[in-house]
């Protein structure tokens, strides 16, 4: 009988920890296909982030680290340097990559590291238990403003993407959402993109995925979809903000 | 053939000849000769090396390129070091070998630029968070220093544990005739079968971490960790002694200050009084079997420990000595440093 689908040999047999309707899993399963289909089974190292996906060491089957809070882009840098010919990534939730890492970020962009950031845009600290995120929105509820985002009182959102373009040392950076199948479609190729960038040694590629948490927004798994539809992609909308020819 | 060289100059030179190949840093006095000289170092060697954002940043390259297998290395000052805490925490916790320089200045807060020996504790007593030590060595000379550096990344294979070399400003800054080693092989190091190479998949996994979640599992890697540093105490303590079996008082002192206390001990023995030293090389393991031995000895009165700090390896010396024998202390900070003359008038003022 034909094999019309297969688990992608680039993730382990571990099941998720995820919460349902949180979309980690989804990213995790794109980023592995990705790189099982480039065929990088032996030539790749990830870089885990503190956060919710702290135990993505533990899903993909390839070497991995496992970085401290926010300094993934240091990690992954350095792990670049030193053996040029694999294909290196960090994933990073925004707690960690926009707020306590946000240097690390922006001076790995800066300076071109020849790596791919996927960044797990959720608006929250999903892992700590709700709190507020750099990318929580003006009038969403988290534990600590639990009355809802207000600008006076707690600054306003952090587009990472659009700061990041700016900068001349990234080859690629897009957002895109993970809400629904053809979004989903759409991240894979936007990954696809990033990591064949990296193979050609063009620089710095980022991937914002706008992803959903059901359990800290306090929602049902479709609620949350159609939050992140409607009301984040209103605020970080999706496209190419950075593409080097 | 000797050759006149800077400290910190010296020190970076023979990190690349024991087979540093990543060096990641941040500007700080009185250590930048050190990354200024890796700057175009490892480029000439094949090297990798970074200025990088901040200290935090650097100690986090450190860790992924030791956990990727490299000799790597980072220096830094007192303040800087500070902020790399948390990083060491993780390598001591990911088991990862790399060797840290700290070339120490003054504090508490931004404190000035001057030498001074008040890292320590921090240095010594685990620093970060969690139950962790390194092996710490506190050189007193240029080439004491080049030595130490040549073979740190070899203990640091061995035990996969960071290695820090304490200095100071002093040390960093001075300039002496050193005897350099030869470049040692990179290419015939024994492979890291740990390390993240890339090549894992399936069974051969490599993971760099330090989580732990299940108690049992993180007890077990404290009980690994305490039991190597069990095996540093038995095999890898070095202390200097001189004039210790007749001696009717010990001047104790590490680093530039042990170098300073010995030249106070052969002005006290013209003077005709028996002055004896000893000098830890290696601050942890401590050498404690020294103090002790000195302390059981009839002959030896009492204990002076000499530092440029308010007073911390103090409490190490007071530990061995056990209540055995008075232990004085005299100390400058602020990065006021002492000559042999203060010493010898500590002794003859205030001990005698
Ligand atoms: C230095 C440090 N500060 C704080 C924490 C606690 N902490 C763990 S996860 C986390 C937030 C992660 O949130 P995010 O990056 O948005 O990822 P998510 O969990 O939402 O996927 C924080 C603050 C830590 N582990 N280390």
């Amino acid at each position: 009988m034909a094999t019309v689908f297969k688990k992608t040999d680039m993730l382990t047999e571990v099941p998720f920890h995820y919460c349902p309707g949180c979309t980690h899993g989804i990213a995790h399963r794109l980023v592995a296909e990705v790189l099982d289909e480039m065929g990088c089974q032996n030539n790749v190292v990830g870089v885990a982030p503190v956060g919710c996906a702290v135990f993505a060491y533990n899903y993909f089957n390839c070497d991995m680290q496992q970085a401290s809070h926010g300094r993934a882009p240091a990690v992954a840098s350095a792990i670049k340097r030193v053996a040029p010919q694999n294909i290196v990534f960090a994933y990073q939730g925004d707690g960690d990559l926009a707020s306590i890492g946000m240097a690390e970020i922006v001076h790995s962009a800066s300076r071109g590291d020849n790596i791919t950031v996927v960044f797990i845009n959720n608006a929250i600290y999903g892992m700590t238990g709700g709190q507020m995120a750099p990318t929580t929105l003006i009038g969403q509820t988290s534990t600590t403003c639990p009355g809802g985002r207000c600008a006076a009182q707690n600054g306003n959102p952090i587009r990472v993407c659009e700061m990041l373009a700016t900068l001349d040392g990234p080859a690629y950076i897009e957002r895109v959402s993970l809400a629904d199948v053809p979004s989903i479609r759409k991240a894979k190729k936007a990954l696809q993109k990033a990591f064949n960038c990296q193979k050609e040694g063009k620089g710095f590629t980022l991937i914002e995925m706008l992803s959903s948490c059901p359990t800290n927004w306090k929602m049902t798994p479709e609620q949350a979809l159609d939050y992140t539809k409607n009301e984040m992609q209103q605020i970080f909308p999706l496209g190419v903000f950075k593409e080097v020819k | 053939m000797k050759k006149l060289m800077k400290g910190n100059e010296a020190i970076a030179e023979a990190a690349v000849r024991g087979g540093c190949r990543a060096f990641f840093g941040y500007p700080i006095t009185p250590q930048n000769e050190i990354p200024e000289y890796m700057s175009w170092r490892q480029f000439e060697v094949g090297g990798a090396f970074v200025q990088a954002e901040s200290e935090v940043a650097a100690i986090n390259m450190v860790y992924g390129a030791a956990g990727a297998g490299a000799r790597a290395m980072t220096s830094s000052s007192s303040p800087g070091i500070s902020l790399k805490q948390e990083g060491i925490s993780y390598i001591c916790g990911a088991e990862l070998p790399c060797v840290i320089v700290n070339m120490v200045r003054c504090g508490p807060g931004l404190g000035g630029i001057q030498p001074a020996q008040s890292d320590y504790f921090q240095s010594v007593k685990g620093g970060g968070h969690g139950d962790y030590r390194m092996l710490v060595y506190g050189p007193a000379s240029v080439q004491e220093a080049v030595d130490i550096m040549y073979t740190a990344f070899d203990k640091a294979d061995k035990y996969r544990m960071p290695v820090m070399i304490l200095g100071d400003g002093m040390l960093g800054q001075i300039m002496e005739a050193v005897e350099l080693p030869e470049m040692v092989d990179v290419a015939s190091l024994p492979k890291k079968e740990w390390a993240t190479t890339g090549e894992g998949h399936g069974a051969t996994r490599r993971i760099i971490n330090s989580l732990y979640i299940q108690p049992d599992a993180l007890e077990e890697v404290n009980n690994r960790l305490f039991s190597r540093y069990k095996e540093l105490a038995d095999k890898e303590v070095m202390v200097e002694e001189y004039m210790v079996s007749d001696a009717e008082i010990i001047i104790t002192g590490y680093g530039t200050v042990g170098r300073v206390a010995k030249s106070a001990v052969n002005q006290l023995r013209e003077k005709g009084i028996k002055a004896g030293l000893i000098r830890p090389v290696t601050l942890f393991p401590f050498p404690a079997a020294a103090y002790e031995r000195a302390a059981s000895q009839d002959n030896v009165k009492q204990f002076l420990c000499v530092e440029l700090s308010m007073g911390q390896m103090v409490e190490d010396v007071r530990l061995s000595v056990n209540g055995k024998k008075p232990v004085k202390f005299f100390g400058r900070s602020g990065g006021n440093v002492v000559t042999p003359d203060d010493i010898v008038s500590v002794v003859m003022n205030e001990v005698k």
